[in-house]
């Protein structure tokens, strides 16, 4: 099923088990998990006709649970935009927002879900992927924790940041879909089971991830808890956003939260700090398209440094040039101390900023976007404009941490304004309560 | 040129592409000179960082060494531009 706003880049069915907690439903996935044999292109030339031999955990799971995928969503170039404009295979229109973009780089996701032509999908997030679109797509979008969920079969971007998450109509479906992908995985050394269900941490074992139950926690409840707002991640935030915002929280202390100012000093460099990280691990992964066991080939003539350089400049589009090149420049001699080793001292100190928040309050809140849904192609010719709308998603990736986008409203031109809460490391059904008092 | 953190130059540009074999259209080159001055002069501010310690809390994650069935031979090659006799077929090493 194609649809106006370019949000497939492949619309081919697959059909889950027969029943389950998901049977009946329709799960789309974002363009960089693998689903064997259904082609899998990160909406990249590089992959155009890329089949997976194999299936990502997540998917195997969906499968498992009775869901049925409606398609592969279009995505930014291997998850590098903010817009879902770098795609190969055309930029994606807001459904909830004509002549905008909706987010990236899980654009096309979250597009779906708006449009109502799947009712639920997956995106990765690795500095904002799926809370931005989420955000400017008037949907919810979950980032789990760093461990929660299996990356196996997501085709790498910056491995250090990035999980796979929900996005749906509503928090509880979020909840509902998160439980059924989160859980360890023997195939990604770096899940475990949370601490509060008896995850140990050297857990790597075969569990299915069963035990975890989030939907519960969506009971609108907000009665006692306390919201910590980060002045920083409000601060630089477009007028139109912050009005919306401040709106969404004096409805929140209506019903029964309570709201203090906190300080985290070190955002200030998040963005530069991720931008060095998943650029310097992007250059590493993306290392693995030559043209010789996938991709666009580039030819068999000539030495084997002039075809890889060919394949990847025919492969690869201009923001993963970029990003591969910056990446390249921060990790080479003479710069990986002044880029890459700052850009580690700044992520442990957000960090610590996160975790000094989060012991005075339950959770932080802020504006997921600075600025709401930008038009189409407004942002392409400048890299680093582009880069500065992750001012308030990017941190949370730094510091492993979950967090939940929810839809607080519009801008007086109609415009969704998501509002981010961030929770504490495995306090997934924190910020699903907090955020259910919304959506 | 190359000593100079504070600027990037074509010829850097075209160094670092080398580097990361990616090959680079002329104009390519001079709008990414453009644009790598303009993200480089923003990553500055890290200077700024104070030295932090890192709290790692990690632990290895370890299991048996045992075979397990793996993709065969024809499912690997199946996306490759090029095979021959069952393997990937890459440019000649010259």
């Amino acid at each position: 099923m194609a649809t106006g706003y370019n949000g497939y880049v492949t619309a081919e069915r697959i059909e889950g088990a027969d029943d389950g907690p998901l049977a009946g439903v329709t799960v789309a996935v974002k363009d960089n998990i693998s689903t064997e044999g259904v082609r899998t292109t990160c909406g990249s030339a590089m992959l155009e006709d890329y089949v997976p031999p194999f299936d990502a955990t997540v998917v195997e799971r969906l499968e498992r649970a009775g869901a049925t995928i409606p398609g592969k969503t279009n995505m930014d170039e291997f998850g590098m935009g903010t817009t879902t404009e770098t795609s190969a295979f055309g930029p994606v229109e807001n459904p909830a927002a004509p002549g905008h973009v909706p987010g990236g780089s899980s654009g096309g996701s979250a597009a779906v879900v708006a449009a109502g032509d799947a009712d639920l999908a997956l995106g990765s997030d690795t500095g904002g992927s799926i809370r931005c679109p989420a955000a400017f797509c008037g949907v919810v979008g979950i980032k789990p924790t760093y461990g929660l969920v299996s990356r196996y079969g997501l085709v790498a971007y910056a491995n250090s940041l990035e999980q796979i998450g929900p996005i749906a109509p509503t928090v509880e479906e979020a909840a509902e879909l998160l439980a059924v992908i989160a859980g360890p995985d023997e195939r990604d050394a770096t899940t475990r089971m949370p601490p509060e269900q008896g995850g140990d941490g050297e857990d790597g074992g075969n569990g299915d991830g069963g035990d975890l139950e989030y939907a519960s926690a969506a009971d609108g409840d907000v009665t006692g808890l306390d919201i910590g707002i980060p002045t920083e991640l409000v601060e630089g935030a477009d007028e139109r956003v912050t009005e919306v915002f401040r709106d969404a929280i004096a409805g929140l202390e209506d019903r029964g939260a309570s709201t203090r100012e906190v300080e985290l000093p070190s955002v200030e460099y998040a963005v530069e700090s991720y931008y060095v990280i998943a650029m310097s691990e992007a250059s590493s992964n993306l290392a693995r398209f030559d043209g010789v066991r996938y991709g666009q080939s580039g030819g068999y003539d000539g030495n084997w440094n002039e075809t890889f350089a060919e394949s990847r400049r025919k492969g690869f589009g201009d923001e993963v040039k970029r990003r591969v090149l910056l990446g390249t420049y921060a990790l080479s001699a003479g710069y990986h101390d002044k880029y890459y080793a700052k850009a580690q001292d700044a992520r442990a100190w957000i960090q610590q900023d996160f975790d000094e928040a989060l012991s005075e309050a339950d959770v932080l809140a802020s504006p997921t976007m600075p600025v709401p849904p930008m038009e189409l192609g407004e942002s392409l010719s400048d890299p680093m404009t582009m880069y500065l709308a992750d001012a308030n998603t990017t941190p949370v990736n730094m510091a492993n941490l979950p967090a939940i986008s929810v839809p607080a409203g519009e801008t007086d031109e109609g415009l969704p304004v998501g509002l981010q809460f961030v929770g504490p490391a495995w306090g997934e059904r924190r910020i699903i309560r907090a955020g259910s008092a919304l959506a | 040129m190359s000593d100079d953190a504070d600027a990037v130059g074509s010829e850097e540009v075209r160094h670092v592409a080398g580097l990361a074999r990616v090959d680079l259209a002329e104009e390519d080159i001079d709008r990414f000179t453009e644009q790598f001055a303009d993200i480089l002069a923003s990553f500055e501010a890290l200077d700024e960082v104070p030295e932090v310690d890192r709290e790692e809390d990690l632990a290895n994650v370890m299991r048996p060494d045992e075979t397990r069935e793996g993709l065969a031979r024809e499912e690997t090659l199946e996306n490759a531009p090029e095979t021959e006799d069952g393997c990937f077929k890459g440019p000649r090493v010259s």
